[in-house]
């Protein structure tokens, strides 16, 4: 059987992808634009990582958003307070984001039901608590501010043209792992218990420990996202990690298509775009908001990227049978 | 004041907030029962109950009109919710229902701020802002009046699931979905009745708080988290066990925000939900929760 990767589909898309991705910043309208799309970028490496957790251990994360949070402050403190080098301190938010979610993923996914979502809900208002409290540490609400910017040699990533090459280069590695681990030992294994848990048991697979797994690798992914931010703005507060967030994250994952990695993608993007658009609403922008997500839900259950893509293998498999 | 007086003072302002979230509670676990999903909008239910109040009371109503005309209000609301947007669907995943719930949120949310503003409102108490001083210590007449109508709420719910034939049917429908609709109980019927008392319960919950801890648009999502939270503690699924963790954590975020630190008052709820989890994932009084297969 071809990978999922090796399908001439997937290859044209992923070639679309990266076309669009290097001409994108010559034909956008301002730089304003170009900032927005490197927030997109964080925001599609939060919905990658949250879509692989929602998409294959059937639960949703709360918390998600608190990951994205860690990841930043870890790289922030390290870097202003400890002098850590950028890169070396991205690196150090990502254990620090690894041990923290295997702990609450091997607690929360010993049962079943809604015990990751109260979990991750805890933990992320928690954490967001944390951020403004621990003001010697954190900056606290007034914020945590001089965070050095990344350097490879004599290349700063200061402004927004370099950033967006640098996120979307990242977007893209992570993209590809997506693909290679829906088709690792890793994803079958995710498949099969998502097709019947104790088959998939029954057969030797470690659900539990297949489960935590993907979760840690989300978190992480999400980790990732917050430490690029961090050095992106350079300057952090709490209110850019609250339960609104993990919700908006959510919302991305469900519009865009629960498992669908290329929906997961589109659903961020275009989120990230539609409050730029609503802003000409005024005050009507939140009730719009909230509309478009029932409206979705209700309409497209699959998501965008989820329908079009249950479309055109409905249309395969209709040519297959001619 | 004596650390005893303390004490007393802790416990009955913990009573008093922890009443709300008991009836916040009762809210989440009406529509659990007979859905199975967490409706993310019962915080909003909280918020619109006090922000329709004060609107009623701004038009001149009396103060006892404008409580049962936001009780009526707010129970449409809900009722309309489910109505337009869980209602016409079939075979929708708990997943998709739960993320409905919070796109309603966000569009009851987003009305309210149109339709009211962004600035905090209040009532005015029921019988005064003379405080009553008890033992060594003191509190407003409001609290009694909180406590007081919470139990009475608690109180109806209780008759109203235990005599009425639509109390029964709604627990025929949680206890077995299958078999109740066999024994010809309109399932949907059911749901939407849960979604409207919900919404009644938690709206009375918004305006007897209003007067003392204002309201406004955005009060609902914390208010219902931490009704949540009471919920999860008490066991989801249990009216009991919503009032008792409601009632626990009023008490031990008072206590822990007066003795320990009020800085991280509000983390209290959610580190109560983590060790609920870690220790005792059932809540106190609910069912045992069941293994990974």
């Amino acid at each position: 059987m071809k990978s999922t990767i090796d399908r001439l589909p997937h290859r044209t898309a992923l070639a679309v992808f990266l076309v669009l991705v290097a001409v994108l910043p010559l034909v956008v309208p301002s730089k304003y634009f170009i900032s927005i799309l490197v927030l997109a970028g964080f925001n599609v490496m939060l919905v990658l990582g949250l879509n692989l957790v929602m998409g294959y251990t059937g639960q949703v994360s709360l918390g998600h958003a608190g990951f994205y949070g860690l990841g930043a402050y870890a790289s922030g403190v390290l870097t202003t307070k400890y002098g850590f080098n950028p890169w070396v301190a991205m690196g150090a938010a990502l254990v620090i984001c690894a041990i923290a979610s295997g702990l609450i993923g091997a607690a929360a996914l010993r049962l079943q039901g809604y015990y990751l979502s109260m979990a991750t809900l805890g933990f992320g208002i928690i954490l967001y608590i944390l951020f403004g409290e621990l003001a010697w540490l954190t900056g606290g609400p007034s914020g945590l501010t001089g965070i050095p910017e990344f350097r490879i040699g004599a290349l700063r990533f200061a402004s927004d043209v370099p950033y967006y090459y640098l996120v979307w280069s990242i977007v893209g590695a992570l993209l590809l792992f997506s693909f290679h681990l829906v088709d690792s030992r890793v994803g079958r294994s995710l498949r099969s218990i998502q097709g019947d848990e104790i088959a998939a048991s029954l057969v030797g697979i470690n659900t539990w420990a297949t489960k935590v797994q993907i979760f840690v690798i989300g978190a992480c992914m999400a980790s990732l996202a917050g430490s690029l931010y961090a050095h992106y703005v350079t300057v952090l507060t709490p209110d850019s990690f609250g339960f609104m967030l993990s919700i908006e994250i959510v919302v991305m994952v469900i519009v865009g298509g629960s498992g669908s990695i290329w929906g997961g993608l589109l659903g961020a993007v275009l989120l990230t775009l539609l409050p730029e658009y609503l802003r000409a609403m005024k005050d009507y922008d939140v009730l719009i908001y909230g509309a478009i997500v029932i409206l979705v839900v209700m309409f497209l259950p699959r998501g965008i990227g989820g329908g079009i893509e249950h479309r055109l293998r409905q249309r395969m498999l209709a040519r297959r049978g001619d | 004041m004596t650390t005893t007086d303390l004490l007393l003072q802790f416990v009955f302002s913990g009573l008093m907030v922890g009443s709300i979230y008991a009836l916040i509670a009762l809210g989440f676990t009406i529509v659990y029962t007979a859905t199975e999903a967490i409706n993310f909008a019962q915080g909003e239910f909280v918020m619109l109950g006090g922000m329709t109040a004060v609107a009623l009371v701004g038009t001149g109503m009396p103060l006892l009109a404008a409580f049962a005309g936001s009780v009526l209000i707010v129970t449409l609301v809900g009722l309309l919710l489910e109505r337009l947007t869980l209602a016409p669907l079939k075979n929708v995943s708990l997943t998709n229902l739960i993320i409905i719930t919070i796109g309603g949120s966000i569009f009851l949310k987003g009305s309210a701020m149109l339709l009211w503003g962004k600035d905090a409102a209040a009532l005015p108490s029921y019988s005064g802002d003379t405080p009553i001083r008890v033992l060594g210590a003191s509190f407003l007449p409001q609290a009694l009046w909180i406590i007081g109508t919470a139990m009475v709420v608690v109180v109806l719910v209780r008759t109203f699931f235990a005599r009425t034939t639509t109390g029964q049917a709604m627990r025929a429908v949680a206890a077995n979905r299958f078999a109740a609709t066999l024994v010809g109980i309109n399932v949907k019927a059911m749901t939407a009745y849960s979604f409207a008392l919900a919404a009644a319960v938690g709206a009375v919950a918004g305006i007897i708080i209003t007067p003392v801890a204002l309201t406004q648009f955005d009060r609902g999502t914390m208010l219902g988290l931490k009704g949540f939270s009471a919920a999860v503690l008490g066991g989801m699924g249990s009216s009991p066990g919503a009032v008792v963790g409601g009632l626990l954590l009023g008490v031990l975020e008072s206590l822990g925000g007066g003795f320990i630190s009020s800085a991280y008052k509000d983390a209290i709820a959610f580190i109560l939900l983590i060790i609920v989890l870690l220790v005792r994932p059932q809540g106190i009084l609910g069912a045992p929760a069941r293994r990974r297969a």
